[in-house]
């Protein structure tokens, strides 16, 4: 499972931050940044999928890997 | 430093030359159908607004009124997004709906930026105060805030009823923008004059009205010639001092964002802490259940966030145009009501009812797009501080006179006078 936030579409609410601070940060700014690279570590795939699921403006997208 | 320049006129000789905008003539009174006639500033609206607008989302949805020289009220989630994502058609260059509108030449910058910026200059005015507002930066305040928190809940000792909005929930955002403003903590009860002018005063005659704002700018310039005097680690020397494009700030420009920081940064999380009291005190099960788990409150934050978003912003309508199948006039007011948003069956399960565990939550209490809340995460800082305060100190409370509580009309709704009995 992979996870990446798209920079167009994220304003900052910190949502991902909130509910996953293990896989999300915030930059200077408060916009969102995913740590690491953009792998989901085991364990974290339902604390990827809240973030994702609460994000006001839909901009984190899951990959699964195939 | 000695003189700064920019702020050696004063605000009467700035006023000579403010834009002349165009006014309308102000209606008041019962509203006859709300999907022709609506009015946010009726009592009707402030007393349940949910029922209107629940009641619009299913036969129009986008409701129209003549009022404030014409405007438009979408209901649907889908609606209040397209809206707010559109920069291109819907200016944010007057946000608070009124009889008043400033001339297009005030766009992009408004006049209290960011809030009132299009692009592109909306993102440089958002830059300079995106780090002072970030989570991290805000929790530097939260040991502060919660020792405040205590010491209102500590001069509420040996009362059997107490009002939670005056006496709790208003003083908490006030000291902390106070705080980070530089003000002095005890010009409080002026900060809600200012509120009560800006934010509820939309039907006053327009004199009145633009006097109220003299009022709030002469506080503000005096604010700033004591900030070019002494200045300090606060907002208000950062604005003075901070440059874009190798160029300070206009003192029209400081002065705005000041005006916004203090008049959005208190009524609306003062309404939030409210709001959230408001609904522990008349729900006992969801009262009792977060003194039991502590550890639910964030997520039953965000519930009370969605269910009772205090903030509703407004556009204007840039140029004629048919939109979703309304024909809108260049100029016409969008009410943008991020409440009415939350509620929309489409977009949440059990809309209307309060699920304090809620999961999955895309909720939109602080707007969408570009003109997110700059201060979320400032604002979500004190209510659950607040909360955790109060439900710590206060496990146990309800409504003493539930027809007694009041809620603040047009678009900051929050309870105003909340008798609450304790122990």
């Amino acid at each position: 499972m992979k996870v990446k936030i798209d920079s167009e579409r994220c304003q900052g609410h910190g949502r991902c931050y909130d509910l996953a601070p293990d896989l999300f940060g915030a930059d200077d700014e408060g916009y969102g940044q995913v740590i690491g690279d953009s792998t989901v570590p085991e364990g974290q795939e339902r604390a990827t999928s809240l973030a994702a699921s609460n994000c006001p403006e839909r901009a984190i997208e899951i990959l699964q890997e195939a | 430093m000695t003189v700064d320049d920019r702020f050696s006129r004063d605000f009467q000789e700035m006023r000579a030359d403010r834009p002349i905008g165009t006014r309308n003539e102000i209606v008041t009174g019962p509203v006859s159908d709300w999907a022709t006639d609506f009015s946010h500033t009726e009592s009707e609206w402030a007393a349940d607004p949910y029922r209107i607008q629940d009641e619009l989302r299913q036969r129009c949805p986008i409701a129209h009124t003549e009022r404030f020289g014409g405007g438009w009220l979408p209901t649907r989630y889908e609606d209040v997004a397209a809206i707010a994502y559109d920069t291109d058609r819907f200016s944010s260059r007057a946000i608070i709906m009124g009889n008043f509108r400033p001339p297009p030449e005030l766009a992009p910058i408004g006049g209290s930026p960011p809030i009132s910026s299009d692009p592109p200059f909306h993102h440089h005015a958002r830059k300079l105060l995106l780090p002072a507002f970030t989570k991290h930066a805000v929790a530097r305040r939260e040991a502060a805030t919660r020792a405040f928190c205590h010491a209102l809940i500590d001069a509420l000792e040996g009362e059997d009823v107490v009002d939670a909005a005056r006496d709790y929930a208003q003083h908490i955002p006030m000291r902390v923008i106070a705080d980070m403003l530089g003000f002095p903590p005890e010009d409080g009860p002026r900060f809600r004059a200012f509120i009560e002018g800006v934010l509820e005063g939309v039907n006053l005659p327009p004199d009145e009205r633009l006097g109220r704002m003299d009022n709030l700018f002469d506080y503000l310039l005096a604010q700033i010639h004591d900030h070019v005097g002494n200045p300090r680690d606060d907002l208000t020397t950062y604005l003075i001092n901070v440059e874009f494009g190798g160029q300070k700030l206009s003192s029209s420009h400081v002065a705005g964002t000041m005006a916004l920081l203090l008049i959005a940064g208190i009524d609306t999380t003062w309404s939030a802490i409210g709001a959230s009291l408001w609904h522990l005190a008349k729900t006992p099960a969801d009262r009792e259940r977060l003194v039991a788990d502590p550890g639910l409150l964030p997520t039953a934050m965000e519930e009370l966030l969605r269910a009772y978003a205090p903030v509703t912003m407004a556009r204007l309508v840039k140029e004629d145009m048919s939109w979703n199948g309304v024909d809108m006039k260049a100029d016409d007011w969008i009410l943008l009501s991020f409440p009415a948003a939350n509620r929309d069956p489409a977009q949440f399960d059990r809309a209307g009812e309060v699920v304090i565990d809620r999961e999955v939550n895309r909720h939109a209490a602080f707007g969408l797009g570009i003109h997110r809340c700059v201060g979320s995460h400032l604002a979500r800082m004190e209510l659950r501080v607040a909360l955790e305060v109060w439900l710590e100190r206060i496990p146990d409370f309800g409504l003493a006179d539930p027809a007694a509580v009041t809620w603040a009309s047009g678009q900051v709704r929050g309870p105003r006078t909340l008798p609450l009995r304790i122990g």
